[in-house]
C-alpha cells in the first residue's frame, strides 16, 4: 500500500512537472519492410530530433492491404492511427470514406501551416486530389513502371547494352536474340495490370476507364478492351507461346527473377532500383516503358504507383497539429531529394528533382532519371492516373483473366472482354455502396 | 433389451446449471459470430463502416449470378474429395505400417507427427518452394524427367500442388487417430483370425478395418471440414487461387473478399453459404454414412 502511494505521488509530481515538455505522440502505420522500413524509421527520427513538441512513432503493419485492413478494424473499434500509409489502389476507397479521414489541406490549414499542392509533380498531386480540387492525402512514396534490363545478358546475346529496346517490336526482337543465346526467361513483368494495361493506356494516351479513368466520378466503367489493348495482349500472348515472355506470377513475384538474373528484361516498379543496386550480381540498366511507335501521341506519360499518407478522423486538435508539423517536415524539398536518391521512388516535388539534378546524382547513376522523365510531363485527361473503387478486386480479376490468356485458354479479346465485364460489376457495386 | 441409461434429477434446474458453462461457450463463441455473419450478409457497407445499407438478399443474389462463384463450387468439391480421400488413405496406410513396426516405433511415430506442427501458410510456402517452376528442386527433377511443371499457368498442376500441401499438413492428425484406433483393437481378435488361417491382407479388411470405422468416420467429417475451412492459408501462400480461378476454393474467396478486398457484406454472404453447405454435409454424413459404422 505504501509503495503504491509512493508511486502515485511520484506520478502526480511528474504530471505537474510535465506540461513544460509535454510531447504529443502520434502513430504512423506503414507498410515498408526491409531497407524501405529503415528509411521510414529514419524519416520519423529526423522529425523527432528536429523539434521537441511532437513525437512520431512509426509502426510496421505488414503489406499494404494488411495495414489497410488493420486500420479499418482499428477505426471501427475507435483506435485508428493518426497517419496511415495507403497504396494507390486504395485511394478511391479512402476518398469515398469521408467520415474516416481528414483531407490533408484541412489538416495543414488548421495546423497553421502554409501548404501549396502546386509544388508537387502534376501527375502525383492530381492523383490524390478530389474532383472538387481539394488535395486529400500527402504524396509520400510514388513510383512508376520502367523497363529494367540486364546489361551482361544483352552483351552475351550481341545486343548493344547501352541502347535498350524502346518499342514493343524491339522488345520482341531483343527477346528472340536473348533466347537464341540460351536465355530461359528473356522477358517478364511484375504487376501485370499496372504495367501492361494501366500504364500502357496512359503511355499511349488512351483511357483505361471512362470518366477520365474514374477521376470524374464513381459512374466510371472499364475501357481496356479496345483494338490497341487487344493487340498488345495478343502480342504478349504470342511471345509467351514462343518462350520469349515468361509469366512469373501475380504482384511483384517477377521482381526476384530479374534481381537473380533469371529473367533478362522486366517491366516493373522504378522502386526496384534500390534492390537491384544492392543485390544484383550483374550490370543493369533502366529504360523507358516500351510503346507502339505507330500509335499517335505515344509515348505520353506513365501513371503512378506507391502510396500516400492519410490523416485519420476523430483525433484531438493537438494531435492534428503534430500531423501537420510532420507533413510539413516531409514536404521539405531537401528531405524529399534525399529520399528519392535513397529509394528509387520519385522526387514528388519539382524542386526535389532540381536539387537532385544539381547534385549530379543522375549523371553518376544513369537510368535513375528515367522514371522522373516519364512522369514529369504535361499530363492529358487520359493520362492523369487511374482511380477506381474496388480496385483490389479489379486487379485480381485482371490477373485471373490474363493468366487464362497466357495459358492459351482464352484469346486476348476474350480475356479482356471478360475482365471488363467482371470489373464493371465491381465498379457498379462500389458506386452503389458509396452513394450515401 | 434396452437398458434405461437416463439419470433422473430431482430439481429441474440442476441439469441446466450443470450444462450452463458449456452452453455459454457455445452461444458466445459459435452462435453469436454466426448470427453476426448472417446479419452482416444482409448489408452493403463501405470499407470503414461509415455508410451502411440494408440490402436484403442482394448479396446472395449477386453470388448466384456470378459464374465464377458457381464454378468455385466444383473446384471446392474436387479439392475436398481429393484432400479427404488421399489424406485418409495415406494416413491409414502409414498407421497400419507403423503399428507393425517393432523396433524404434516411437521414432517413426514422432517423425510422422511432425508435419502437424507446421502452420498451413508455412506448409503452402514450403511446397511452393519445392515446386517453383524455375528454382524448385522437385520441378527441376520433373524437368529432367521431361515433364514441364508450371503451376503458374496450368490449373491441374496448381490443384495438385495445393492438394499435396493440404494432405501433407493433415496427415499427422489422421495418423494419430488411426494409430490409436489400431492399438485399441484387442490382439486376441487378430491372433484368432491368424489361427483360422487369414493372411495379413484379409485380417486387415475383415477384422481391423471394420473395427476402425468409427475412427474413419470421425476423421472423414474432420477432414471435410478441414478442406473446406482451414486450407485458405495454403491456397493464399501457394497459388492465390490461380491460375485464373482454378484453385479458388470457396473459403479462399471468403478470405480474399473480406480481408483483402474489404467487401464485408459479400464475404459474409459467402460464409453463410459455406456454413449451410458444411452443416448439410455433416448431417448427411451422420444420417447415412454413420449407419454403416460399427461401434
Amino acid at each position: 500500500m505504501n509503495m503504491k502511494l509512493h508511486a502515485a505521488a511520484l506520478l502526480a509530481l511528474t504530471a505537474l512537472a510535465a506540461p513544460a515538455t509535454a510531447q504529443t505522440e502520434i502513430q504512423w502505420w506503414h507498410s515498408m519492410g526491409g531497407a524501405l522500413g529503415e528509411w521510414v524509421n529514419d524519416q520519423a527520427k529526423g522529425f523527432n530530433e528536429k523539434q521537441k513538441d511532437y513525437k512520431v512513432t512509426p509502426v510496421f503493419k505488414g503489406s499494404y492491404d494488411e495495414s489497410m485492413t488493420a486500420a479499418i478494424a482499428a477505426f471501427r473499434a475507435g483506435t485508428a492511427p493518426n497517419i496511415l500509409q495507403v497504396f494507390e489502389v486504395g485511394t478511391a476507397t479512402m476518398m469515398a470514406s469521408k467520415g474516416a479521414i481528414k483531407p490533408v489541406t484541412q489538416v495543414m490549414k488548421e495546423g497553421g501551416i502554409k501548404f501549396d499542392p502546386k509544388v508537387y509533380v502534376p501527375a502525383v498531386a492530381g492523383y490524390y486530389t478530389a474532383p472538387n480540387g481539394e488535395m486529400m492525402s500527402l504524396p509520400f512514396n510514388s513510383s512508376t513502371p520502367v523497363f529494367h534490363y540486364n546489361k551482361d545478358a544483352f552483351k552475351a546475346a550481341g545486343i548493344d547494352p547501352e541502347r535498350p529496346p524502346t518499342t514493343w517490336p524491339e522488345v520482341a526482337l531483343a527477346a528472340a536474340k536473348l533466347k537464341a543465346s540460351g536465355h530461359k526467361c528473356p522477358f517478364s513483368t511484375s504487376w501485370q495490370s499496372w504495367t501492361q494495361l494501366e500504364s500502357f493506356s496512359a503511355w499511349h494516351n488512351v483511357e483505361f476507364a471512362t470518366k477520365r479513368n474514374g477521376f470524374l466520378g464513381m459512374d466510371t466503367r472499364l475501357a481496356f478492351n479496345t483494338p490497341l489493348h487487344v493487340r498488345h495482349i495478343e502480342n504478349l500472348a504470342n511471345m509467351s507461346k514462343q518462350g520469349l515472355f515468361v509469366y512469373k506470377g501475380r504482384g511483384n513475384a517477377a521482381d526476384a527473377t530479374f534481381v537473380s538474373g533469371e529473367c533478362a528484361m522486366l517491366t516493373g516498379s522504378s522502386a526496384l532500383y534500390g534492390s537491384v543496386k544492392r543485390n544484383a550480381k550483374f550490370a543493369s540498366g533502366i529504360g523507358t516503358l516500351p510503346y507502339y511507335p505507330d500509335v499517335p501521341g505515344a509515348p505520353q506519360n506513365t501513371v503512378i504507383g506507391g502510396a500516400s499518407l492519410w490523416a485519420m478522423s476523430g483525433k484531438k486538435p493537438e494531435e492534428y497539429k503534430a500531423v501537420a508539423a510532420f507533413f510539413n517536415y516531409l514536404s521539405d524539398p531537401q528531405v524529399q531529394a534525399v529520399s528519392h536518391q535513397r529509394t528509387g521512388y520519385l522526387p514528388i516535388t519539382t524542386e526535389a528533382f532540381a536539387i537532385t539534378e544539381k547534385s549530379g546524382f543522375y549523371k553518376q547513376n544513369p537510368g535513375t532519371d528515367v522514371s522522373v522523365n516519364q512522369m514529369i510531363r504535361k499530363v492529358t485527361d487520359k493520362s492523369r492516373g487511374i482511380r477506381l473503387g474496388n480496385f483490389v478486386q479489379i486487379r485480381a480479376i485482371i490477373d485471373e483473366e490474363m493468366e487464362q490468356v497466357w495459358g492459351g485458354k482464352k484469346s486476348a479479346k476474350e480475356g479482356l472482354d471478360a475482365a471488363k465485364k467482371r470489373g464493371d460489376e465491381q465498379l457498379e457495386r462500389f458506386e452503389k455502396a458509396n452513394k450515401g | 433389451m434396452a437398458v434405461e441409461k437416463r439419470v433422473r434429477f430431482k430439481n429441474w434446474w440442476l441439469p441446466w446449471l450443470l450444462v450452463a458453462p458449456q452452453l455459454v461457450i457455445v452461444l458466445v463463441f459459435f452462435f453469436w459470430p454466426a448470427g453476426q455473419a448472417i446479419y452482416q450478409s444482409l448489408l452493403t457497407e463501405d470499407a470503414f463502416g461509415t455508410s451502411t445499407q440494408f440490402v436484403g438478399a442482394e448479396n446472395f443474389l449477386r453470388l448466384w449470378h456470378d459464374e465464377s462463384y458457381l464454378a468455385s463450387f466444383k473446384t471446392t468439391a474436387l479439392f475436398s474429395v481429393l484432400v479427404a480421400g488421399l489424406g485418409l488413405t495415406l494416413s491409414l496406410m502409414l498407421a497400419v505400417m507403423a503399428d507393425r513396426v517393432v523396433r524404434a516405433a516411437n521414432f517413426y511415430k514422432t517423425l510422422l507427427i511432425w508435419p502437424y506442427a507446421v502452420a498451413p501458410a508455412v506448409a503452402g510456402v514450403v511446397w511452393l518452394f519445392m515446386f517453383a517452376p524455375s528454382i524448385g528442386i522437385v520441378s527441376f527433377w520433373l524437368r529432367v524427367l521431361g515433364f514441364d511443371w508450371n503451376h503458374l499457368l496450368d490449373g491441374g498442376h496448381a490443384m495438385a500442388l495445393i492438394v499435396m500441401a493440404s494432405v501433407w499438413n493433415q496427415i499427422s492428425y489422421n495418423f494419430l487417430f488411426f494409430l490409436a484406433g489400431l492399438q485399441s483393437i484387442p490382439k486376441s481378435l487378430i491372433e484368432a483370425a491368424a489361427i483360422d488361417g487369414a493372411g495379413p491382407w484379409r485380417r486387415f479388411w475383415t477384422v481391423q478395418f471394420p473395427l476402425l470405422t468409427p475412427t474413419a468416420f470421425f476423421l472423414l467429417v474432420i477432414n471435410i471440414i478441414y478442406a473446406f475451412f482451414h486450407t485458405f492459408g495454403i491456397v493464399d501462400a501457394a497459388t492465390h487461387g490461380g491460375p485464373g480461378k482454378d484453385t479458388a476454393i470457396l473459403v479462399y474467396k471468403v478470405y480474399f473478399d473480406g480481408f483483402k478486398a474489404l467487401d464485408l457484406g459479400g464475404s459474409a454472404a459467402q460464409s453463410v453459404v459455406l456454413m449451410v453447405i458444411v452443416i448439410a454435409l455433416t448431417v448427411v454424413q451422420f444420417r447415412y454414412i454413420e449407419k454403416r459404422v460399427n461401434y
